[in-house]
């Protein structure tokens, strides 16, 4: 599109600062606060449908497979199975420095698969790591010291 | 009687990282302005617009439908915006395709802007789709997912770095090809394997640029072809799939659709060749351009869409089945990967498949187009659109 004066205007003049601050009170409804009092205690909750008879973890209120509630809580096992997996080398502003094992894993008697920090891990070499915790590679659920309600209370450590 | 839809005229800005000589809405204007001309229309003559726009987090302004009502000619006629995602740009040609072929209206334009490069938070703004109570705690973003669904992908059918190597060197140099284009030129494997490392296995060639620009496309009955537009491309099927927000129920032993495999992409790949008649994709169909915002996401799809058997895409790269002279000419435009404005990059892909068929590609038009496909996808593939553009009408569908 041609300029609509005959020169550019000067490059001081073509940006305006701003920063942005929001706060958000996320309410955690009852299932995602019955899964944060479990963690308080070191147990991960799952909850179960009796129609579809599948384990759900993050926990929902209702199963997507059967549309009927999900109807019991159930303990999930403290070991399972990595089903994907990344080392993030850099890129990410997060709330850690890279580099940064994050791996899904299916716990023992659950059906779905929770993200979460894999800690413990040599990573001075990447490509080595990555064979560690391939999918397939087993894990172990280890807890914080003392844990505050939130799903980073947890991690894996491979077994 | 359902209305024949046909695409009446197109546009694409150049996309570049950012641009301060003309603000979001004076960027969306100039796409509508362009593509009203290249469909030799007046803003009168259009009867509604649905406007392509993702997340406004990007660029500041929430929600900047209302901010570009008048500069796209809005004012006094229906307009609706549609967001899902990346797969923006794909769900708004298949909602223009629903309001001409319902008879509802006889013309309607498509028309969206992005600037991403508007903040320096973009990777924040994208971890911000995440699940508040288990996820986004985890440096979980649109690279970091996918790069743990290739890191799968990859175990499972023995593709290696350097076997996505080889579709990005393709890519950048089709992209060379196209004006359009944000990142393009002639680059090695060895280039892309020194790139360095974001996510395992995605190093930063493996992934798309932050793309500001815009795009139009102006949809009409067989009415408005007669009036318009002496060689349409005919949209002759459409197929659109949702799947679950929650990652780990899609890469399990029970999930319905594999994430790893990109198995949604059959629901709305198989939905819109029905409609188009398409039976033999490989045979039928001369361009696909596969929504892949990283290296591991296109060719993964175009296996889905039966173009070749699950695990063997990369394998058929390393042939050169996928050159703009190969078997079929995918992503002849470089792809998302090239050139990725999120909230008109699946718009992109419509309007180069819709460009191929009306012969209007230039140095990256492949000869003899009869049928041309483009996906988009959007949030962690939650949303896909597959949709079929042809030099002909199937009077069938």
């Amino acid at each position: 599109m041609a300029s609509l004066f005959s020169s550019p205007l000067p490059t001081h003049a073509q940006v305006m600062t701003e920063q942005v601050t929001l706060r958000y009170d996320y309410a955690l409804g009852e299932v995602a606060g019955a899964f944060m009092d479990g963690l308080r205690s070191r147990k991960i909750m799952a909850t179960r449908c009796s129609k579809s008879a599948m384990v759900y973890l993050p926990p929902r209120a209702f199963c997507e497979r059967s549309f009927e509630k999900c109807d019991s809580w159930v303990e999930a096992g403290t070991e399972g199975v990595i089903e994907s997996s990344t080392i993030v080398v850099r890129g990410f502003e997060g709330s850690r420095p890279p580099p940064i094992a994050v791996a899904f894993v299916r716990l023992d008697g659950v059906d779905s698969a929770i993200p979460n920090y894999v800690e413990g891990l040599d990573m001075s070499n990447v490509d080595a790591a990555m064979i560690r915790i391939r999918p397939g590679a087993r894990v172990r659920v280890e807890f914080i010291a003392e844990p505050i309600g939130r799903v980073t209370d947890f991690y894996f450590v491979l077994i | 009687m359902s209305e024949i839809v046909a695409v009446l005229g197109t546009y694409q800005s150049i996309f570049k990282l950012r641009d301060n000589t003309i603000t979001f809405p004076e960027q969306a204007q100039q796409a509508a302005i362009g593509c009203l001309a290249a469909a030799h229309m007046e803003p009168g003559d259009i009867d509604a617009i649905v406007f392509s726009l993702a997340p406004t987090a990007f660029m500041g302004v929430a929600d900047a439908n209302h901010w570009s009502v008048d500069h796209i000619f809005g004012a006094g006629k229906p307009m609706l915006r549609v967001h899902t995602g990346g797969a923006t740009g794909g769900s708004v040609v298949q909602a223009a395709y629903s309001l001409v072929r319902s008879g509802m209206f006889r013309t309607v334009m498509i028309v969206g802007a992005e600037r991403i490069s508007e903040t320096p938070d973009a990777q924040k703004v994208l971890n911000q789709i995440f699940d508040p109570f288990y996820e986004k705690d985890m440096p979980l973003q649109t690279i970091t997912t996918v790069a743990m669904a290739a890191t799968a992908y990859m175990q499972r059918h023995g593709v290696t770095q350097e076997d996505l190597a080889h579709l990005i060197v393709r890519q950048r140099r089709s992209a060379m090809g196209n004006p359009h284009a944000h990142l393009k030129g002639i680059i090695t494997i060895e280039d892309v394997m020194a790139s360095p490392m974001i996510a395992h296995p995605l190093k930063l060639f493996d992934c798309c640029p932050r793309s500001s620009g815009s795009a139009a496309m102006i949809v009409g009955n067989m009415d408005a072809v007669r009036q318009y537009q002496s060689r349409p491309a005919f949209i002759t099927g459409v197929g659109s799939v949702s799947d679950s927000n929650w990652i780990g129920d899609r890469i399990v032993p029970t999930t319905q659709y594999d994430f790893i495999d990109w198995k949604l992409t059959q629901v709305a790949g198989r939905k819109a060749f029905e409609r188009a008649g398409i039976t033999d994709p490989i045979r039928q169909v001369q361009v696909a351009e596969v929504y892949d915002a990283f290296s591991i996401q296109g060719l993964t799809q175009l296996e889905q869409l039966g173009f070749c058997s699950s695990g063997k895409g990369f394998k058929l790269e390393r042939e050169g089945a996928w050159d703009i002279d190969g078997m079929v000419a995918v992503c002849p435009s470089g792809g998302t990967l090239c050139t990725n404005p999120i909230a008109v990059a699946g718009l992109v892909r419509a309007i180069e498949a819709a460009d191929q068929v009306m012969g209007n590609c230039g140095a990256h038009q492949v000869k003899g187009v009869r049928n041309a496909l483009a996906t988009a996808v959007g949030g962690i593939a939650q949303f896909l659109t597959c949709s079929v553009f042809s030099s002909d009408y199937n009077t069938e569908h």
